[in-house]
């Protein structure tokens, strides 16, 4: 338990450390022992030569010789564990043999996982984080306006949504959303009075959220309506849809948009010395624009994008620096935060760029939101990144949206939950005694102490995620993991159910330990830099 | 809050000006009567109960069911038909889950004959919807009792006893925790393979480990209450003491996540059946059947929607249920009074503005 560093009055790194390594000790030999139950379990599922063992003609027969061999199961499955157990230990130095997979013609799984890997863990780990961000934030607003008529509209609509069967939900989004969405893109035309309806929706909905006097609540309706017809329209006429594109003033507008983002959820939109500081740094991203255009297209590789982020918070920790004043530590947080998260835009930016080109390349019958497979196949292997992640992006909204649908769900009900009892707290009376401004009281008071015990929630929601996500590969017909799993267990190929689990497991404990860190970040009795 | 109050004589009744309206309502009566109260207050619990009520009675009148024996089709060894192995209750219904019927509409299109409609084979939907619902209930019911059962006791020997014995349990507790629900009910389905009373007490042996954390933690609280040491006092043995003055105390705790367990439970259960892990043909379980049809979806939509709504509305019924039982029991998320009643209980409290 992290509460027990609060005993110690001089907290410092060290014991940080020792506290991480302890809780990875701990949960090393949980997952060993877990590895050992479903290896156990797996081997004793099913008989692996039940197909071979109809016949009895000397084919099948040299054929159940071999494969006996080939998976040594005249060892007792206790015995061959720890075979597989051996290889697997060979991963610490860099040389993983987790067996072969008979059922995929012999491919080592290590390769197999390799391919997998990398398509499931970006669908899940986008999924959770988009759930987490999204449902904290419903969860919170649904909170602050406690039984009216959107607590209980959300409240309803998390209740239907937890109750749906992912697969299910799947299936119709595969048929309706991308099919109807793709009809949309590939003739994009909104005439004024869809445009007029979506705004007043979200003026509707733009109200019950900020709720408040009749006059506040029409204000916010009216200025929603207004700014989103306005854009609709205007996205109409320069045919945005058809050839969407960020460009400069994308960026500078979504920029802009993170920057009073993170001061108003850090409760600082009002002070002078942060607003100069973050207003610097988005100003750097925007001058930056053109000069990392050629960065982008010269270092076209995943990693641009870490040296870019990191290159923005330097900058970001540097305006902080110089122009933070009294506020300089929180300055400089909050501005290389924004910095980093200014990398998205200029991201998406060269994604879009690409726009008019993938239309071109993918099969026309498919759409743009593509509902079979985790890329294109003729773009799989292509030199361009952006291109690349623009397909994969493409094909992970539809398995996202369905994995978040249940994940939301939850999160939205427990923060919501959280909030309140966290609001009937005496130390948030006290801080609106004090004659805070609600928004500190709510941000800086309610909503870390809020963030506290979704932060333990998040590692048991990963696995349930990561269960969804088998469903969902297999209904979208995903090479990834899932994939390997149902083959593997359907077929009784120990190694390959294995190979996943070990997988899916070590993800759940880094997850684990991440919660862990920002459960000690959030929580000032564990504050470990400033003691 | 539920200790139940003496009333005072009346010259302490100005005391009583200083409980709430709330604490009124509920002075004199017993925990259990006050819990039954709040949860038929609760209007989406109670249409919940009654909807689940309803959709139970039909699931197994109208088809009827087969009790003992494997389930499984076979064919008679006197007449040589193709019928179900054990003993055949029948319903009103006049179809049969397992039967081919002549196809009474082109495609087997919903009508009056077959209103959930037909599969290529002629299959009537609504018998095979009504199967699966027994079949899914079937398993939710097992797990349900089994992981309530078992996570209690874990739970409460692990939070009373402490020590050594806490630590192996909750290390336990760990190992399962670890490995994704869906994989470890995965494996756990292909081995057993396709029944649904075992695919139950498996599932059920392994769904507790929520439930025993949570119990865990109440009695590591509640041991070191007064009425504990009262109990011991008075020469209570250790299972006395878990099971007549600790349990009672942390039954909210325990009925409420049991009904969240259940919910949890269809959905876990429907999603391995359409892995094709879980409960399988020829036995019919929701999920199975939506697996099945799969593929129909653009032509026959009517093989899809069927199942899928009835998993949605007992998933759902079972959390409301559930919402109604954490409302009743634990009145912390209490409804906060509106200004309107606010004042009024002024006005009452002062006996002005009248």
């Amino acid at each position: 338990m992290p509460k027990d560093l609060s005993n110690d009055g001089k907290v410092g790194w060290e014991s940080m450390l020792s506290f991480i390594t302890r809780r990875l000790a701990a949960t090393f030999v949980v997952l060993l022992v877990a590895s050992f139950l479903v290896y156990m379990l797996t081997a004793n599922s099913g008989d692996p030569l039940e197909d071979l063992r109809i016949q009895n003609d000397p084919a099948s027969v040299a054929k159940r010789a071999t494969l006996t061999e080939k998976l040594d199961l005249d060892t007792p499955p206790f015995f061959r564990y720890f075979k597989w157990l051996g290889g697997a230990a060979s991963c610490v130095i860099g040389q993983c043999n987790l067996g072969i997979s008979v059922i995929r013609g012999d491919e080592p799984v290590a390769n197999a996982l390799g391919n997998a890997m990398a398509s499931t863990l970006s669908l899940v780990v986008l999924a959770t984080i988009l759930s987490i961000l999204f449902g904290v934030a419903i969860g919170m607003t649904v909170a602050l306006r406690q039984y009216s008529g959107y607590d209980y509209t959300v409240t309803f609509t998390a209740f239907i949504f937890y109750s749906l069967p992912i697969f299910w939900v799947a299936v119709l989004l595969k048929e309706f959303g991308a099919i109807r969405f793709n009809e949309f893109l590939g003739d994009p035309s909104i005439p004024w009075w869809i445009a007029l309806a979506i705004g007043a929706a979200l003026g509707l909905v733009v109200q019950a959220v900020v709720g408040g006097h009749l006059r506040t609540r029409i204000r916010s309706a009216a200025i929603s309506l207004v700014l989103t017809t306005g854009i609709l329209v205007v996205a109409d006429l320069t045919q945005w849809f058809r050839n969407p594109s960020i460009g400069i003033i994308g960026v500078a507008l979504l920029g802009a948009g993170l920057g009073a983002l993170m001061l108003f959820v850090t409760s600082n939109l009002t002070k002078r010395t942060m607003q100069f500081s973050v207003g610097t740094t988005v100003l750097a991203v925007i001058a930056l624009w053109y000069p990392l255009q050629f960065a982008w297209f010269y270092f076209n590789h995943p990693f641009t994008i870490v040296a870019v982020a990191l290159l923005l918070a330097g900058i970001g920790v540097a305006a902080g620096f110089f122009l933070g004043g009294d506020d300089r530590i929180e300055a400089m947080r909050v501005s290389a935060i924004t910095g980093a998260l200014a990398t998205a835009p200029l991201v998406l930016d060269q994604m879009f760029m690409r726009w008019g080109d993938y239309v071109q390349i993918i099969p026309l019958r498919s759409g743009v939101i593509s509902t079979i497979g985790a890329n294109t196949p003729i773009l799989a292997k292509d030199d361009d990144t952006w291109m690349r992640m623009l397909d994969s992006s493409t094909h992970l909204i539809l398995p996202t949206i369905a994995l978040m649908i249940i994940s939301v769900a939850g999160y939205t009900r427990y923060t919501r939950a959280t909030l309140l009892e966290v609001l009937n707290q005496d130390y948030v009376r006290t801080a609106r005694a004090k004659g805070l401004p609600e928004t500190t009281v709510i941000m800086r008071h309610a909503f870390r102490n809020t963030l506290i015990p979704i932060a333990t929630i998040v590692a048991f929601d990963f696995g349930a995620v990561i269960g969804g996500a088998i469903i969902t590969e297999r209904v979208f017909a995903w090479q990834g993991m899932g994939a390997l799993f149902n083959q593997g267990l359907y077929h009784v190929d120990v190694n390959l159910v294995m190979g996943v689990f070990l997988v899916t497991g070590v993800a759940a404990v880094i997850f684990n330990i991440l919660a862990d860190l920002a459960y000690s970040a959030l929580d000032p009795r564990i504050r470990i830099t400033e003691a | 809050m539920a200790r139940k109050k003496i009333t005072p004589p009346r010259t302490e009744q100005l005391a009583l000006s200083e409980l709430t309206i709330e604490q009124r309502q509920i002075e004199g009566l017993s925990l259990s009567t006050i819990v039954r109260r709040r949860f038929f207050q609760h209007k989406a619990a109670v249409t919940s109960m009654i909807v689940l009520a309803l959709i139970v009675l039909l699931a197994f009148t109208s088809v009827g069911t087969i009790i003992g024996g494997t389930g499984r089709l076979a064919a008679d060894t006197d007449s040589g038909e193709i019928i179900l192995d054990g003993l055949r209750i029948s319903g009103w219904w006049p179809y049969d889950w397992y039967r081919n019927y002549p196809l009474t509409t082109p495609g087997g299109l919903p009508s009056w004959e077959h209103p959930f409609g037909q599969d290529t084979l002629g299959k009537d939907i609504f018998a095979r919807v009504m199967r699966g619902i027994q079949q899914s209930l079937t398993v939710v019911a097992l797990i349900g009792f089994l992981a309530t059962v078992i996570g209690v006791l874990i739970g409460s020997i692990a939070g009373f006893i402490r020590g050594w014995l806490d630590n192996l349990l909750m290390r336990m507790t760990d190992v399962i925790i670890i490995i994704p629900g869906l994989i470890l009910g995965a494996v756990l389905g292909r081995t057993i393979g396709g029944n649904a009373i075992s695919l139950g007490i498996l599932l059920g042996l392994v769904s507790w480990t929520g439930l025993a954390r949570l119990v865990r933690g109440e009695f590591l609280a509640l041991r070191e209450r007064e009425f504990v040491d009262a109990a011991r006092v008075a020469g209570a043995s250790n299972s006395r003491i878990i099971f007549r003055h600790i349990l009672p105390n942390s039954i909210g705790i325990v009925v409420v996540n049991a009904t969240l367990l259940m919910s949890a439970a269809i959905l876990t259960e429907t999603a391995l059946s359409f892995l094709g892990f879980g409960i399988t043909a020829p036995d019919i379980s929701l999920g199975q059947i939506i697996s099945q049809y799969n593929e129909a979806f653009k032509t026959r939509p009517w093989l899809f929607w069927y199942p899928g709504l009835f998993i949605v509305v007992i998933a759902l019924c079972i959390n409301f249920i559930g919402d109604g039982l954490r409302d009743a029991f634990d009145p912390r998320q209490r409804r906060v009074p509106k200004t309107a009643s606010l004042s009024r209980q002024f006005r009452e409290l002062t006996g002005g503005g009248r």
